[in-house]
């Protein structure tokens, strides 16, 4: 396909981008590092309580996006945004908006494991501690053991809480950075390629653990395994060279795609 | 889920006032906001200070030497006039250049300054001699600059613009009164201190320089840049490219990274047990103490030198063992020429921290009292940081100011050497 | 064929030069304890029998006598002098003799094996590698040598004075008596006011330079600008290069004076060689080591771990303070080793800014003295090399070299295992 190796001249997004009542919106968002763009003009809603996966080629701007809704791309010298993208109605990349706060409403989980060199406990304890969630030790231990729980992981390490937390597997590793993602009660949890350094057991744990979590939060979930986005999510978001071409219900994707790029990836034609 | 947009309504302060328990997650988070960012205000304010304070050490350091140093670079002097009297001298037409040079020419500048005044503490230059190189002066009358004692010299640059009134403690009243006299016909002046750059040590402010340590230091330096650039870069590419993996190749590595660390002055005590003991290499003498620099800078240089090979990509030696060159044939011909730029840029560095040694040379003997100018590196010589050192213990206060002049010398030279060697890397640095 | 004319060439120059050179290099070395050797034979018998400071004081008398003619000869001395003449007559013709027939001899053997046959490129590249293997062991000699002689020294003096005196003594007054007859000359050589002295001193300076050169790096490598970053990480190495002679005397004639005159302002005693001052200026002195170690082991600390805490929604200080700095901590430790091993070896400072007189104290602004400050002065000077004073420079030496040692090793062995961590 020639036209999978270049840019769609004023394109628009195939199928439902955006939604009623939307937690996350980005509008027209634009992502430069340095002079580069990387992020072309992408609008899409994220709704609340839904599973949305982004999926698409390597190097398609997924990633990139993802950082965009906390600010994760802040970090890097180089980049820069235009656009808006609204939480609840307020662009986050608005003049006097404090990053602060907003990653504790919005948290990532990364690719890799990246548990800090502290016991599993404090590796929890950490977001709540600094943002004064816990007004004492005892509720501090009860927002850990819930956490944990959450995460699926406390029933392993209940009886060493103080052990470190690089000591663990890494399916566990995974699932304590979730623990202390939700231990800062967010709204939204972005995850990028949570299970690309899993195991396929590990990973299934995960899968389930997003199933779960659903309830209580708004999940944005990249993957590169389009098995898995037909598993976890409801709403798929097809990205491509830092396009956005579709957004569909989850199966409508994956069985019948609207547009003819979104077929040829799901149908290995590339990516 | 709360409903974050209708508990939003809270302000800030209501929400200050309400018990923990009420508020939302979300309220909690901005009430840590201010404690926070004011947190992080003074973290990067303790950050910036200390950067801050290490530019102002820096500053403070040169200016106070600058200030104390730039006058060692003047020396007051008295023009006037003499007359050689060849009989008093004892000199003729044909006088040999010895009997020149033990004349007394002293006596003779009394004897004329007895006439008119009382004799004052003045110093004889070199001068008068010079002039007598040249027979036909003899019974005229010359004009010339008689260099002032250091007494004079200190008062005539700092204490001139204090009021009369107040005592000088090191000139009487009588010689203030002539000094001043003499300011006033216009015969008391400052000229550049060339013999600042000309003269050895001298137990004499006014006549000491530091062209004897000058010439020790660069005798050492060549010395210890002889023998270590070699040896360094040998002992590189042999563990570099030669040695193999094992034990004992570890153990010299890690010897050579403690040797790194070792404090200097234990070197000065090897110089002394071995070198001068054992092996009877005369004290005090560049020999010796580029030898006990050497042994030093070696740790550096092999360091650097290894750094400068690994930086050699892969590439360049597999073409050349493609086209079927032996091993040392890949070493010398490709992998040296292009790792020399960061040997040579790593060697100068050593240079110029073995320029700035004192202990281990103070160890060898250098700490002598050495008038003499070096001819060469077995004589008896002194390198300017052990020069510093013991000017730094002379109480007048035209030592301290020469001592500071010397700083400034020694502080010139190491910031040639760097930016030569910050230069030479940038000029020869190849980007892989 | 398999070398070139070149390769012989070399060969030839390298087989003839070399063991000739080397040759010559050993017999200079080896000439003076060798003729000093053969001379002690023609010394008086009452000389040779006595202890060997009289033997080395002869020895250098006759070496006078041989050279200059001015002073007045000693008639036992006599058959000595004349013996060093003939020696060094000898000497000379032997040494270029010798060393010229092992040229012309190596220059036939190698020639007669001169074939097409030879390989001389292999030989030659194996006699230059054997040049570059002694290379590297020259440094290992030196230490070998470091140890020898300070060791061997130290022994001496520990057979005149016990290694627990010396070691854990409280008086440190370095006298010996010059004559069997000579009064006050009671020396103890107790090392503990030294240690102390250093100590603080050391301490100071850590004080100093471990939170400046800390938060300096943690500054440039975390907030600063890459213009900032650009000016002012040279500036501070600008103060690692400048020569420690030059911070003695910036420490004794301005900063010395300086706290002299602020302590008798606030009414208190400070002494004009306070252990403030010198501190002081070291630690100025070590703020740049601590600041590029500190900034290598933050640099160390991978990206993920920093962007794991500011997802979380942590500021800045709070992902250094108890991310990073936790994170890097080991690195940290063995860069404050490294500084205090530093700040203990360091000489000129302390030699023109801190005492000399062995104070046993914990305040810093009375004057006390170091280790490395007694070296120097037991050496500098016109001591007999086994007085006691002068060995017990060694023994103070070896303490030295002990110390910094393990200092070293420990410290360079936990940065190396932190390292391994990240990689």
């Amino acid at each position: 396909m020639s036209t999978s190796m270049q840019h769609i001249e004023n394109h628009i997004t195939t199928g439902i981008p955006l939604s009623q009542n939307p937690k996350l919106a980005a509008r027209n968002v634009d992502v430069f590092y340095g002079d580069k763009q990387a992020i072309f003009d992408v609008s899409l809603d994220i709704g609340a309580n839904e599973v949305i996966a982004l999926i698409g080629p390597s190097g398609c701007g997924k990633s990139t996006f993802l950082r965009t809704l906390n600010r994760m791309n802040d970090t890097i010298d180089i980049c820069k945004i235009k656009g808006e993208i609204l939480l609840d109605d307020e662009n986050i990349y608005g003049a006097d908006v404090d990053t602060v706060p907003l990653r504790a409403r919005v948290g990532m989980v990364f690719q890799k494991p990246n548990p800090f060199p502290k016991s599993i406990y404090d590796n929890v304890a950490y977001g709540p501690r600094i943002h004064g969630l816990a007004q004492s030790r005892v509720e501090l231990d009860e927002t850990v053991e819930k956490s944990l729980q959450r995460a699926g992981l406390w029933n392993e390490v209940k009886d060493r809480l103080h052990a470190p937390g690089t000591g663990l597997s890494g399916g566990q590793q995974q699932r304590l950075c979730i623990a202390r993602t939700i231990a800062v009660d967010p709204e939204v949890i972005l995850m990028d390629e949570p299970c690309s350094a899993l195991d396929p057991i590990a990973t299934a744990k995960i899968e389930e653990l997003i199933d779960e979590l659903r309830e209580k939060y708004t999940i944005a979930i990249v993957t590169h395994s389009m098995q898995q986005a037909a598993r976890v999510s409801q709403r798929t978001a097809y990205f491509h060279l830092g396009q956005l071409i579709e957004v569909n219900p989850t199966k409508q994707v994956f069985t019948t795609p609207q547009h003819e790029l979104t077929e040829a990836y799901i149908t290995g034609r590339f990516g | 889920m709360t409903d974050s947009k209708t508990t939003n309504s809270n302000t800030l302060t209501e929400s200050k006032n309400m018990k923990p328990t009420q508020l939302t997650t979300r309220q909690k988070v901005e009430l840590s906001l201010s404690r926070r960012r004011a947190a992080e205000t003074r973290f990067r304010m303790y950050g910036m200070a200390s950067v801050f304070f290490g530019m102002l050490c820096l500053v403070v350091l040169f200016t106070d030497i600058a200030s104390k140093g730039t006058a060692a670079f003047k020396q007051t002097s008295l023009k006037t006039e003499i007359f050689l009297d060849s009989s008093y001298l004892g000199l003729t037409k044909d006088s040999k250049v010895d009997e020149v040079r033990f004349a007394n020419f002293e006596g003779l500048i009394k004897r004329q300054f007895a006439k008119n005044f009382k004799p004052s503490g003045r110093k004889e230059t070199r001068e008068l001699f010079k002039l007598l190189a040249n027979p036909e002066v003899l019974d005229t009358t010359i004009s010339i600059e008689l260099l002032m004692d250091d007494d004079v010299d200190q008062w005539f640059k700092h204490d001139r613009d204090l009021s009369t009134d107040e005592t000088n403690d090191r000139l009487s009243t009588k010689q203030l009164s002539w000094l001043n006299n003499w300011v006033e016909e216009g015969r008391l002046d400052t000229h550049f201190n060339t013999l600042f750059f000309t003269n050895g040590d001298s137990r004499e402010p006014e006549l000491a320089g530091i062209h004897g340590a000058i010439k020790g230091t660069l005798l050492t330096l060549m010395v210890t840049l002889l023998l270590s650039f070699p040896i360094g870069v040998a002992a590189a590419i042999y563990l570099e490219e030669f040695a193999p993996r094992n034990r004992m190749t570890e153990i010299v590595e890690i010897n050579i990274n403690n040797l790194a660390a070792v404090p200097s002055i234990i070197f000065g005590l090897l110089g002394m047990a071995i070198f001068i003991n054992v092996f009877g290499v005369s004290r005090s003498t560049p020999l010796l103490g580029g030898l006990v620099l050497t042994l030093m800078t070696l740790p550096t240089i092999i360091i650097s030198a290894r750094a400068a090979i690994k930086s050699v990509p892969p590439s360049i030696r597999e073409a050349a063992y493609g086209l079927g060159a032996s091993k040392n044939q890949v070493v010398f011909h490709h992998v040296l020429p292009l790792a020399m730029p960061g040997m040579l840029t790593g060697t100068i560095l050593g240079m110029a921290q073995a320029l700035g040694e004192t202990a281990p040379l103070l160890m060898i003997g250098m700490v002598a009292f050495v008038v003499d100018v070096p001819g060469f590196i077995n004589d008896p010589s002194t390198v300017l940081p052990v020069q510093i050192f013991l000017w730094s213990d002379s109480p007048e206060r035209a030592f301290m100011e020469r001592t500071s002049g010397a700083i400034l010398v020694l502080l010139s030279f190491l910031v040639l050497m760097n930016t030569t060697a910050v230069i030479l890397r940038r000029r020869l640095e190849r980007r892989w | 064929m398999h070398s070139l004319p070149d390769h012989y060439g070399t060969l030839m120059a390298l087989w003839t030069g070399v063991p000739a050179l080397i040759l010559l290099m050993t017999w200079h070395l080896l000439e003076a304890p060798v003729i000093d050797y053969l001379l002690i034979a023609q010394l008086p018998a009452e000389i040779q029998a006595a202890d060997s400071a009289q033997i080395q004081l002869a020895i250098s008398k006759v070496y006078n006598l041989a050279s200059s003619s001015g002073l007045t000869a000693d008639p036992s001395l006599m058959p000595a002098v004349e013996h060093l003449a003939a020696l060094n007559e000898r000497t000379a013709i032997l040494n270029s003799g010798i060393a010229l027939s092992l040229c012309l001899v190596c220059f036939v053997i190698t020639y007669r094996r001169i074939q097409p046959k030879l390989r001389a490129r292999t030989e030659m590249e194996s006699i230059v590698n054997l040049l570059l293997l002694s290379s590297s062991g020259i440094a290992v000699l030196t230490t070998v040598g470091i140890l020898a002689s300070v060791l061997f020294e130290a022994w001496m003096f520990f057979q005149q004075i016990s290694p627990i005196d010396f070691l854990f003594g409280t008086t440190w007054s370095p006298q010996v008596a010059l004559r069997a007859d000579q009064s006050g000359s009671s020396g103890s050589f107790g090392a503990v006011p030294l240690f102390a002295g250093t100590l603080l001193i050391s301490l100071i300076a850590m004080v100093i330079a471990v939170p400046i050169g800390l938060m300096a790096a943690i500054y440039l490598s975390e907030y600063a600008s890459s213009s900032v970053r650009k000016y002012a990480k040279p500036a501070l190495e600008v103060l690692a290069g400048i020569p420690t002679v030059v911070y003695g005397f910036f420490a004794a004639l301005t900063v010395a004076p300086f706290i002299r005159m602020l302590g008798t302002d606030l009414g208190l005693e400070v002494s004009s060689e306070s252990a403030l001052a010198a501190g002081l200026v070291m630690g100025v002195m070590i703020i740049p080591f601590v600041s590029s170690l500190s900034d290598d082991v933050i640099n160390a600390v991978p990206q993920s771990m920093r962007d794991g805490s500011y997802g979380l929604g942590a500021t800045k200080n709070e992902t250094i303070r108890q991310v990073i700095i936790p994170a890097a901590l080991p690195g940290i430790v063995g860069a404050v080793m490294l500084a205090v091993s530093r700040a203990i070896g360091e000489t000129m400072i302390v030699a023109m800014a801190a005492g000399l007189a062995a104070n046993l104290t914990a305040n810093p602004l009375d004057s006390v003295t170091t280790v490395t400050v007694q070296i120097v002065t037991l050496l500098v000077g016109d001591q007999e090399f086994d007085s006691p004073k002068t060995l017990a420079a060694f023994a103070l030496g070896l303490v030295l070299f002990l110390v910094t040692l393990i200092l070293n090793f420990v410290a360079l062995k936990i940065v190396q295992k932190y390292r391994e961590q990240y990689d």
